[in-house]
């Protein structure tokens, strides 16, 4: 199992190494190849993954790599990553699959396929590490292809995407480094899994409050919380396809799997002291990301921008559920982290095949009655959109709904009475959210193909094609599977949750 | 000082002499050569370097736990209470290896296009490098005087070769150069003058004894630390910094940016944690702010540059901010440092290895970084930012080091050689409780990802931004787009085309290249370099 997991970050290196080895035509084939090698290696962690104890870090290397800062290369897997983990495997397979037909065939398609390949290795890194500061180097990892990818390969704006993005993301963990750094000068350790283990002990409320603050705001920009969300429209916006996908799938996750498990797990005093504070602005950021996507329901608002809104609105559940320091709402958090994982890296999988058929994001583009012309297109759309919109039975609802049953009865400390009111506000969020998603669904799929406006160019609306269906029937599939049967994420994060709540002490 | 003859230990300035007696080989040579064949002279110089470099290692290999001290007072206690003014020791060997290597890459990349007169400008270079070498090893303030002197003075007429405003930019180096080693030499007089000694341990102990701490040394200290402000061009004693690079021929600009500025460091290094350690605290906090100044005025100001050489010397100028950090710690881990024991003349605190270890980890990428500049220059002169555009389409080789040498230089993975140099400076700000300069560090590190990776980015960039249909269709045609359009748009005479090139240059960037990925997995002998057993 050990060996699974640096097999894990070292394929995809491999296939860097191989892509420059081989003639440039087969570079999207390799790249393919490679993603699903690595999928499937992670679908083997499945049986070899002890159920009995996901509370435990399982499958663990540790080796010093530099003495001087103490750095060691810890790999390993509790409940809490396995599921994100492979999530993250899953996805970058589907897009380097998804992208494997239209990748050019010359120089340009090569660096796109090595770029998708390093973000995989930042990705996979940053859930199995198990050091401070290698999670720190994983997390960093991913900021130059993704950069990349929305510079070469986006449209628009993508120049000041780009930059906007990294800056941010850059500011915000370099702030972490130093809360990491901090955290090692109290304790002396970069061990995630003793610094868990000891759950705050060693640092003082103050210092601990002063680490969250700086590790926190390395994830909120990452997550994103709402008021440090704005690059994530403009970013959205411009990336192509397999970039938003992976940024909406796996790196939002990267701010929140941090929150949970360094946030909360390390200075759970510091997380504690701010966590009305998170609450406050992830609810705040429900809110405001369902009317922000409601005000692109509109003649020229775009299809990926109101994704992206969503996105904030969405990880405002997540926010909120990890600010009520409580077993079930963390539990909905990451429940929802993969939720949201799944469902918007489909809804971002058909922007982009929305965007191959029109041309353009705009909403208003594809015209309305996509059931009479594209029938399978159109169910699609209405299936993510009810998943999105927290439809019981399907994954959307169940991280959101454990998120707000937390917030019912948050941690011993914390305000009732406040967090009820964020209820109140996050209630509103999701009657919002779900209007702006059957508007969404109404403008789009219902209706006669008739009633479209008179400067549609696109009556003949293409159906799904094999090579769509292939890369976003899994996520429909667990979507589904994730939403009739959440035990089975439920099951893994419970106990490692208890633990990191300080429940194995 | 009633000294007779000291003896001296020949093995341990071997390099040193080598290195001078190179100079002086090379020199002669020049006189017996043809034209034609001049450029074997670029060899010669690389194989004294290689040899010098071969002396250090058996001096690296011959290290005990007591430094290899020559040149001392007589007396047999003088050596073991440091009365020496050659001290063979970790620091001494990191940055002696560092400044041979450096000159040896900077030897590779001096191509015959800046047409510099070959036995002169290899005489100059290895005598600077002469005065480098036994900077760095200096452990009196006379010696490092003089040093320095040796340093500089070869430097100003390598200046002048530059082509273009080479006699201007030497002419302005001079001058501030020679103005900062008055100022120093008033300093150091002072500090004779209220210490009795010009050993760095001599002073040191009489500080230490007597805690003599009067205003007058005030004085003193800050006026030596100007003196050195200027060579490592801390802000604000900057000035001269980008208008000697960007007159300078490329190399010799490599050349100061690491050589000229490590051997700086080095003075300063052993003037505060050695010969000022008591007195610490009390320039702490002035070095501190420097630091603080020097980072962000640098980055602010490299934000606009738009010719290569300029925002390479602007961002030496911010990378100087990041070494001096470490130097104003005063604490570790929460004890102050009087309280540590200083075991022997030549113990440094716990700190200063961060700075030696971004100085070494700086070297490569910085040198790497000025040897595709110095490959693709073509008029003597770096040139500007724009001709980089689409070089990864015409010379992939050169491109992509380049970007890795960039990103290093941003500590971005994966350029992870140089998120290590940032970390470890961080972590001494953090560790000596000075978390506030380790904020500014954080905020200028972001400022300064911008335009290292605005270059980087103009690396893979089309011809020109217009020229890509924006909001087409993504996927294949959009794909293609990229290039393709670069392609038929290759008329642009701005991108630079292939050329063939010599080998020494492409050996120069390939063995910083090679130094680069090998610190990027393992930068333990760069972190360590000064507790090295």
């Amino acid at each position: 199992m050990a060996t699974l997991l640096v097999l894990l970050l070292i394929i995809p290196a491999a296939g860097i190494i191989g892509l420059y080895c081989v003639p440039v035509a087969q570079s999207a084939r390799i790249g393919a190849a490679v993603g699903t090698l690595v999928f499937l290696l992670s679908l083997v962690l499945l049986p070899l993954f002890d159920y009995n104890h996901p509370g435990q870090m399982q499958g663990e290397v540790n080796r010093s790599w530099v003495p001087a800062f103490d750095l060691h290369f810890h790999v390993g897997i509790d409940g809490i990553s396995f599921p994100l983990l492979l999530l993250t495997t899953l996805l970058t397979a589907l897009c380097l699959l998804y992208s494997a037909r239209t990748t050019t065939k010359d120089e340009s398609g090569r660096a796109y396929t090595a770029l998708l390949l390093l973000l995989e290795i930042g990705m996979v890194g940053t859930f199995v590490a198990q050091d401070l500061l290698l999670f720190f180097i994983f997390f960093e990892i991913v900021l130059i292809p993704m950069y990349g990818l929305i510079l070469k390969w986006g449209t628009g704006e993508r120049r000041r995407a780009a930059n906007k993005f990294i800056l941010y993301t850059l500011l915000g963990s370099a702030l972490m480094l130093l809360g990491f750094l901090l955290i090692h000068a109290k304790t002396g350790t970069f061990d995630m899994v003793a610094l868990s283990r000891q759950h705050g002990a060693g640092m003082t409320a103050s210092v601990q409050a002063a680490a969250f603050l700086l590790v926190g705001l390395g994830f909120a920009v990452k997550t994103p919380m709402w008021p440090l969300h704005t690059w994530l429209p403009d970013a959205h916006t411009s990336a192509p396809t397999t970039g938003s996908v992976l940024l909406a799938g796996v790196l939002l996750k990267m701010g929140t799997y941090g929150f949970i498990r360094i946030g909360v797990g390390m200075v759970p005093e510091g997380a504690h002291h701010y966590a009305m504070a998170l609450g406050a602005f992830g609810t705040v950021g429900i809110v405001y990301g369902a009317l922000a996507c409601m005000a692109q329901v509109r003649r020229g608002g775009d299809f990926k921008r109101l994704v992206a809104y969503s996105s904030v609105g969405h990880m405002g559940f997540v926010l909120l559920g990890i600010a009520t320091l409580t077993r079930i709402g963390i539990d909905g958090a990451l429940f929802a982290s993969v939720a949201h994982g799944l469902i918007t890296g489909l809804l971002f999988f058909i922007a982009g095949g929305f965007k191959e058929r029109t041309g353009t994001t705009e909403l208003y583009a594809l015209g309305r009655g996509l059931y009479e012309r594209a029938r399978r297109f159109g169910v699609l759309i209405a299936f993510a959109a009810m998943a999105s919109l927290g439809l019981p039975g399907l994954a959307g609802f169940w991280g959101e709904a454990y998120a707000m049953i937390g917030a019912v009865k948050p941690a011993n400390g914390l305000p009732g009475a406040g967090f009820h009111l964020l209820l109140v506000f996050a209630g509103l969020g999701m009657v919002l959210t779900a209007a702006y998603l059957l508007m969404v669904v109404r403008r789009l799929c219902m209706g006669l193909p008739g009633d479209a406006v008179p400067d549609l160019h696109y009556a003949q609306v293409p159906d799904l094609t094999p090579r769509e269906l292939i890369s976003w029937t899994p996520l429909a599939g667990l979507t589904l599977v994730a939403g009739l049967w959440p035990a089975v994420i439920l099951a893994l994060a419970d106990p490692a949750v208890h633990n990191l709540l300080g429940g194995a002490r | 000082m009633s000294a007779a003859i000291q003896s001296i230990d020949f093995t341990a300035i071997l390099p040193v002499l080598i290195v001078a007696g190179g100079a002086l080989i090379l020199l002669v040579a020049d006189l017996f050569l043809d034209d034609i064949d001049r450029p074997l002279l670029s060899w010669g110089a690389a194989g004294i370097l290689v040899a010098a470099l071969v002396a250090q290692t058996v001096l690296w290999a011959e290290r005990t736990s007591q430094p290899r001290q020559t040149f001392c007072l007589n007396g047999a206690a003088s050596a073991r209470i440091g009365l020496c003014s050659y001290s063979v020791d970790n620091l001494s060997l990191t940055l002696q290896t560092l400044a041979l290597a450096a000159t040896l890459l900077v030897v590779l990349m001096a191509p015959r296009k800046y047409d510099v007169p070959f036995g002169e400008y290899h005489f100059l270079l290895l005598s600077s490098l002469t005065g480098a070498l036994v900077l760095v090893a200096a452990r009196d303030f006379v010696s490092v005087t003089v040093a320095l002197e040796t340093l500089s003075l070869p430097a100003f007429a390598l200046v002048g070769f530059g082509r273009r405003a080479g006699g201007e930019a030497a002419l302005k180096f001079f001058l501030m150069s020679v103005a900062s080693t008055a100022i120093m030499l008033f300093g150091i007089s002072l500090v004779y003058g209220t210490t009795g000694s010009v050993y760095f341990a001599g002073i040191q102990r009489t500080m230490a004894a007597t805690g003599f701490h009067a205003p007058v040394f005030a004085v003193a200290a800050v006026l030596t630390l100007v003196g050195f402000g200027f060579k490592i061009s801390a802000v604000p004693f900057h000035f001269w910094t980008p208008e000697v690079y960007a007159g300078a021929p490329v190399p010799v600009a490599a050349y100061l940016s690491v050589v000229s500025k490590a051997a700086g460091f080095a003075g300063l290094i052993l003037t505060v944690e050695i010969a000022f350690r008591s007195y610490l605290p009390s320039v702490a906090t002035l070095i501190a702010v420097l630091a603080a100044v020097t980072m962000s005025v640098g980055n602010m100001i490299a934000l606009r540059q738009r010719s290569a050489v300029r925002l390479l010397a602007w961002s030496t100028v911010a990378q100087a901010g990041y070494v001096l950090v470490p130097l104003a710690v005063t604490s570790w881990d929460g004890a102050p440092y009087s309280t540590t024991a200083i075991v022997s003349a030549n113990a440094l605190g716990p700190a200063v290895g961060a700075s030696v270890a971004y100085l070494v980890l700086y070297t490569v990428m910085n040198l790497g970084a000025f040897g595709v500049v110095s490959t693709l220059a073509t008029d003597g002169s770096g040139g500007q930012l724009s001709r980089y555009r689409g070089l990864y389409r015409d010379n992939p080789q050169l491109a992509l080091p380049m970007a890795f040498f960039l990103l290093c230089l941003a500590g971005l993975p994966p350029g992870v050689m140089g998120l290590f140099a940032k970390v470890a400076v961080f972590k001494a700000a953090v560790s000596g409780n000075l978390v506030w300069l380790a904020a500014i560090m954080a905020v200028n590190v972001v400022i300064a990802l911008y335009y290292y990776l605005r270059w980087a980015a103009l690396l893979f960039a089309g011809p020109t931004v217009a020229s890509i249909p924006a909001g087409g269709p993504e996927t294949a045609a959009a794909l293609g787009g990229v290039v393709g359009s670069g392609a038929e748009g290759g008329g642009a005479g701005t991108v630079i085309r292939p050329i063939p090139l010599p080998i020494a240059p492409r050996l120069a960037v390939a063995i910083a290249l090679v130094l680069a990925v090998v610190f990027s997995l393992w930068p333990n002998p760069a972190l360590d370099a000064l507790t090295l057993r």
